[in-house]
């Protein structure tokens, strides 16, 4: 008898540690990424090395930006605090290998989704966070209004490594003007070279000039042309590979926007929970088991909305109260006469 | 017997082939989980980028392959030029370095500290975003040495327009073979029967001549494009015709020369201070001119202290070239190591491709200064 019972033990034993170990695990068996980021605790994001209202560090080394905010919101997602990121200053050129050799996890650095970098490389695009195209800057005195202004023999000043330099000779062969393509590794000295007149023209994604403008000795002495030249889809990056730490990425985006869409934000989120609407409380916990498919609590999304708010208050906060570009345009939701739309989170 | 000696060996060749294959397998896997391809096809792919100066004929619809020999060719052409003109100051220096004169002497020492303490990248920068900077815009621009533009997007000078040049290029060619038997001849000449004949001025006349000649008899003929001003929008500026030399270049080049003259000035003093000097005494108390003395007593033993250390600047200037890319200069490392490595994504290929570029430049450089470090060493008889 005795014998029986111990053996019983010991078998209930096994079983519940069993039990204990895959309910633990069950995240984590399913994505290595997250298993990692919990153990580490702080999400490895890569960044810009210093984008105004995308990714841009203060003089303390605080990180802020939309792109910024996509970490943030992970952060808070999968490990409860949106300032458990550790951030990583990235050029164009660094920032892909630095995510497929396992440096960061999260690339949001205002990269252009493309079919060869989708397919190509060993990279996942999970979303879009910013819809943007390319466009140029001019110095106001040249008396250029518009790109069919430009000339031969004009030269352009660029990144290395974007879609820019590929882009920009589409543009310029289209219309058969001839150019001087003059490429730097890093933003900083594009601007640098442009603004003391060794270009005559500054090309990169508009979002972009728009933020670089206000780097320039005077930016009244600039303007960003009218016409856009390409489509850029800016959105965060994954490593191809790891399915549940993609979706973890993708629906962190979606909630911030989709939050904007039914009026959640960081202040009442937690009076939503009440909502007589069932959308509204599956967003904010109060209603389904949103985040047991990627092993996280139900929490996630309401942690999201309210230490980082909903896509609306990043893009005021980091790119329209900061004068970058106080209008919307596309970036707006598909509600309000944009092109914001993602799948429901239900 | 045999074992002890070659077990040392084996192990080692046993642990890099270990380390290697770990690191291949490592790469493979990873390259496996996501969706990497291993290949050099890319190559002939169309690079679909420009690049913004070029020794060949290039644009965006020739291949990747292409594209690296452009950079090739100008990270070549800039290290040509730095190794050059860093000689010839650093002999200038160095020697200015030993002058009697108190002046002379300390601009030359003030000139080393200052250049080799500064980090080369700031010093980059310092010419390019500084001191080039300063320079005016192609409107403002005032001629010098009669048709050329130094402005801030660059250096414009006259483009020479041959006809026949295949002509004069083979005429030259020529005249150095000529040159250089004749020199045989010469010195033999003086070894059996004391003669001495006026080497100097011959050689120049064979070398200046033979290729002059050809503009009379072999329908060779020169002229040259000037670069004329062209408005492009109310306060642009460009220059058409003539010879463009972009401003990055200028400036990696006068930066890398400035740097590694330093360093080749302390060869220099170096070697000319480690020979004793009674040398210089015996060769002049023989009644040999003070030029004959440099040239036959003092040089060729200085060179031997010379040559070495300096084989190592060469080769630090041509891998320090690979700096050009923080200044937009369109070497090596910023087309193929850069751009194209963006765009394919390749990066082992890329990277593995770009380091046994440089190995094979620094080795030929390397085999090539041994070469001439054995023809003048000392010869033991």
């Amino acid at each position: 008898m005795f014998k029986y019972v111990k053996q019983l033990t010991s078998l209930v034993a096994v079983f519940a540690v069993l039990v204990a170990f895959s309910t633990e695990t069950m995240a984590a068996k399913k994505s290595k990424t997250l298993k990692n980021t919990q153990k580490k605790g702080f999400v490895r994001c890569g960044v810009s090395q210093g984008l105004p209202g995308f990714s841009n560090a203060d003089a303390a080394g605080n990180w802020t930006g939309v792109d910024v905010d996509v970490c943030r919101a992970v952060a808070a997602a999968v490990l409860g605090d949106a300032n458990k990121v550790k951030f990583t200053p990235l050029s164009a050129k660094e920032r892909f290998t630095a995510l497929t050799s396992g440096e960061i996890d999260i690339l949001s650095r205002n990269t252009t989704w493309t079919l060869s970098r989708d397919a190509d490389i060993g990279l996942t695009f999970v979303g879009v966070n910013f819809y943007d195209g390319q466009g140029f800057m001019v110095r106001k005195d040249s008396g250029i209004t518009s790109t069919s202004q430009f000339k031969n023999g004009i030269s352009a000043c660029t990144n290395i490594g974007t879609t820019t330099e590929l882009n920009m000779r589409d543009f310029f062969n289209s219309k058969g003007i001839s150019y001087e393509p003059v490429a730097f590794e890093k933003a900083d000295e594009v601007v640098a070279a442009y603004d003391s007149g060794r270009c005559d023209t500054y090309t990169t994604d508009k979002s972009g000039l728009a933020a670089q403008r206000t780097k320039m000795t005077n930016p009244d002495d600039h303007i960003v042309l009218p016409e856009t030249i390409s489509k850029e889809p800016l959105g965060p990056v994954v490593r191809q590979g790891d399915a549940v730490w993609e979706d973890i990425v993708r629906w962190s985006l979606n909630v911030m926007i989709e939050a904007e869409e039914y009026g959640i934000t960081s202040s009442n989120a937690d009076m939503m929970k009440t909502s007589d609407n069932p959308q509204i409380k599956r967003l904010v916990g109060s209603e389904g088991e949103m985040g047991a498919a990627f092993g996280l609590d139900n929490d996630w999304s309401l942690r999201i909305i309210k230490q980082v708010g909903n896509y609306g208050e990043s893009y005021k906060r980091n790119i329209a109260d900061t004068g970058i570009l106080p209008d919307r345009g596309p970036n707006q939701l598909w509600t309000k006469g944009g092109i914001l739309y993602v799948p429901p989170a239900r | 017997m045999k074992l002890k000696k070659f077990l040392p060996q084996l192990l080692t060749l046993l642990f890099i082939v270990l380390v290697f294959g770990f690191f291949t397998m490592n790469a493979q896997e990873n390259m496996d989980t996501r969706g990497i391809e291993f290949g050099f096809g890319f190559l002939t792919q169309e690079a679909s980028f420009d690049i913004q100066f070029s020794l060949i004929d290039y644009d965006g619809s020739h291949s990747y392959a292409r594209a690296y020999l452009v950079g090739l060719l100008n990270t070549l052409l800039v290290a040509f030029i730095g190794i050059i003109l860093a000689t010839i100051l650093g002999i200038i220096v160095g020697v200015a370095r030993l002058s009697p004169n108190y002046l002379i002497r300390k601009t030359s020492s003030f000139y080393i500290e200052f250049f080799r303490n500064v980090p080369l990248l700031l010093q980059i920068f310092f010419w390019y975003f500084a001191a080039l900077r300063a320079l005016p815009m192609p409107q403002d621009a005032t001629m010098i040495l009669g048709s050329s533009f130094m402005t801030i997007k660059g250096l414009y000078t006259p483009a020479p327009i041959w006809t026949n040049f295949d002509v004069f290029l083979t005429t030259l060619v020529v005249a150095l073979f000529l040159v250089f038997f004749f020199v045989k001849f010469a010195k033999k000449k003086q070894e059996q029967e004391g003669k001495q004949l006026p080497v100097l001025i011959i050689s120049l006349l064979i070398f200046i001549g033979l290729p002059l000649l050809t503009f009379l008899v072999g329908g060779v003929d020169l002229s040259f494009s000037f670069p004329e001003l062209r408005k492009m929008s109310q306060s642009s500026y460009t220059f058409d015709g003539g010879m463009g030399i972009p401003p990055e270049l200028i400036a990696l080049t006068l930066a890398l020369t400035l740097y590694t003259a330093t360093f080749i000035a302390e060869n220099v003093r170096a070697g000319i201070q480690g020979i004793g000097k009674g040398q210089k005494e015996a060769a002049a108390s023989i009644g040999l001119t003070p030029s004959q003395v440099l040239k036959l007593v003092i040089m060729p033993q200085a060179l031997r202290i010379i040559i070495p250390p300096t084989t190592n600047q060469y080769l630090n200037l041509t891998k320090n070239s690979s700096l050009a890319a923080a200044i937009a200069y369109p070497d090596l490392v910023l087309v193929f190591a850069g751009t194209a490595m963006m765009q394919t994504g390749k990066a082992i290929e890329i990277v593995g491709i770009t380091m046994a570029t440089y190995l094979t430049i620094s080795i030929a450089i390397s085999l090539l200064m041994n070469w001439y470090n054995q023809r003048i060493a000392i010869k033991e008889k």
